[in-house]
């Protein structure tokens, strides 16, 4: 068993007037979750097709478990392939069961598994419906279901959070842990940042085909050295002021502490947490301590400093 | 080949479910039985009278309305998916290009296929109940009046898969569709007739009968004529008269217009990029 799910070296890809990806190093390993962040255009959906071998790169090689995926003879490994394209439509006319009776059938799986993923996403009860009649989130469900065929050793999922309520979200991201404990090497792209950050290991930021950062969230972190921001209540700005002597400065304070308020908030460097912990908690008057590490989204501006003006 | 039958059988039941095969069916049926009974009302007579005119009016009819048929059928087989999204999704499951392209040209063949069975048989079997005929002449020339109407639409199946592979839109496909049945069925023999008659002759006789393989429709003509034994070839066939006939060698060239269109969109699907 290979341990590298997806490796990539140098890739390239060159439309005529595009530039779609320049360069691109990196590899997944099996049992590994990658978020694929950027705005529209960066390169991220060029990136899947590439791994998926719907394109070949310009130059550079592409190996998607252990084969190239864009030879001749890929099409028969694709059995352990799931993959969830953006904006997944469907045959209209049929119905939700046929559709993946259809495409099971195509992976080479039978019908009662895809009868049971059916029930798994909760479309069990609308899937004698035609598929022109299903709302976003249902088709979205339907895509997860396709994509979740089989027992997939690469998972590529483009937005798959898109359209689904709190609970389906929930349950998506319970599959896809399932499935990464199992050894599925899963590429998730997303704009929705709020809640993928706890499911995935490592993040790579991409703008414009070029890769800005990749690695552990940690260390991204790490190195981007942004500030936590600590929330206190009862303390005044001046009783802080002196117990954190050294640590704050003028500038820390964010806008919406005033002189005699008693709700206070401020930034502070990350190495600075303890302190503010020990400092803070010894006074009587503290009502409430409240310490925000920078969330992905921080870290997503931060590396991508155009992130306000581009058209999202 | 298991691959090739799951995409067949899809695409055979949405055929059969969007009608389309029942309209075929329909049509060829009222188109067989209004020739053969209305057929030589010119002469006098209502009723059918003769097996050889009313196959060469049908294959007249079938002429035009066979290559129509298949390619309103097909056109869009290939870029209507690639508007809908799903051939993208379907170039990532465990299916080559030829297995994607035969399939589904397996089971649009099968709808013509079993459109012109029903269609044409159907008429066949009333007529040799209804009328005083010889059972076996008729059954005969209608079997194979049946595998040449089918082969025709296959060709043309074959030919939309082309058109349907090089465009990214569904109404390009359906115009350029339109062309190819224009160019096939109506211009090429104007053209060729106007070639025949500016050349006064000038072009060497051996060569003249082969220029009509280069057109299916007057193939399926002249393999029609032969087969029912037809003594006078009618408009620009008359030039088959030359030679160039032989029932065999044509087969195989409409053989060849199925097999070389399809070779032709595989080379056109394996070259394609679906970068949206």
């Amino acid at each position: 068993m290979n341990d590298i799910a997806v490796d990539l070296n140098q890739v390239c890809k060159y439309y005529p007037n595009v530039n779609a990806l320049h360069p691109l190093t990196m590899s997944v390993k099996s049992g590994e979750v990658l978020g694929l962040f950027g705005h529209n255009g960066a390169g991220k959906s060029t990136l899947m097709k590439l791994i998926l071998g719907i394109l070949k790169p310009s130059t550079g090689s592409v190996s998607a478990l252990g084969h190239c995926p864009s030879s001749n003879q890929a099409h028969n490994y694709r059995t352990q392939f799931g993959y969830l394209p953006e904006n997944v439509s469907f045959y209209e006319h049929l119905c939700g069961r046929e559709v993946l009776h259809y495409l099971a059938k195509l992976k080479g799986h039978n019908k009662t598994q895809a009868d049971r993923l059916l029930e798994e996403v909760n479309l069990a009860p609308a899937a004698d419906r035609a598929v022109k009649t299903y709302s976003k989130g249902m088709r979205q469900r339907l895509g997860l279901a396709q994509a979740f065929l089989g027992s997939p050793k690469l998972l590529i999922l483009d937005e798959p959070t898109v359209g689904l309520d709190p609970v389906a979200t929930q349950d998506f991201y319970l599959t896809v842990d399932r499935l990464k404990s199992g050894g599925c090497a899963v590429i998730l792209c997303s704009h929705v940042l709020p809640g993928v950050e706890h499911h995935i290991d490592r993040a790579m930021i991409l703008s414009k085909g070029r890769k800005l950062a990749l690695g552990p969230l940690a260390e991204l972190r790490e190195a981007a050295n942004l500030p936590i921001e600590v929330s206190v209540s009862g303390l005044t700005r001046s009783v802080i002021e002196t117990k954190m002597k050294g640590i704050i400065t003028e500038s820390d304070w964010l806008q919406s502490s005033s002189q005699g308020a008693l709700h206070n908030r401020f930034n502070s460097a990350a190495e600075n947490k303890l302190n503010i912990l020990r400092n803070l908690s010894s006074e009587e008057n503290l009502q409430d301590l409240h310490i925000k590490l920078p969330s992905l989204e921080d870290l997503y501006r931060y590396y991508l400093p155009d992130f306000n003006n581009a058209a999202i | 080949m298991n691959k090739i039958l799951i995409v067949a059988q899809k695409e055979l039941r949405d055929g059969l479910r969007n009608r389309w095969t029942s309209a075929i069916t329909v049509i060829f049926i009222l188109i067989s039985l209004g020739l053969a009974y209305f057929g030589s009302a010119t002469a006098g007579v209502l009723g059918f009278s003769s097996l050889e005119s009313t196959l060469v009016s049908l294959a007249s009819l079938c002429v035009m309305l066979i290559p129509l048929i298949a390619l309103m059928l097909a056109y869009n087989c290939f870029v209507g998916e690639l508007e809908q999204g799903t051939l993208l999704l379907l170039m990532t499951y465990p299916l080559s290009n030829a297995q994607l392209l035969l399939g589904k040209f397996t089971g649009q063949a099968a709808i013509i296929t079993l459109a012109s069975v029903l269609g044409f048989g159907l008429p066949a079997i009333i007529i040799c109940l209804v009328s005083d005929v010889d059972v076996a002449s008729v059954l005969t020339a209608f079997s194979q009046f049946i595998v040449l109407a089918s082969l025709l639409g296959w060709v043309f199946i074959a030919l939309a898969y082309i058109i349907s592979l090089s465009v990214t839109e569904k109404s390009k496909a359906a115009g350029l569709a339109l062309i190819v049945w224009f160019l096939f069925v109506l211009v090429f023999d104007l053209v060729l007739m106007a070639i025949l008659v500016a050349s006064e002759g000038n072009i060497s006789e051996t060569i003249v009968p082969f220029l009509l393989w280069v057109n299916p429709t007057d193939v399926f003509r002249i393999l029609v004529y032969t087969i029912i034994g037809a003594e006078s070839y009618s408009g620009v066939l008359q030039i088959a008269e030359h030679g160039a006939d032989g029932t065999v060698y044509l087969f195989l060239v409409m053989m060849l217009w199925v097999v070389l269109p399809l070779l032709c969109s595989w080379w056109i699907f394996n070259k394609k990029e679906l970068s949206e």
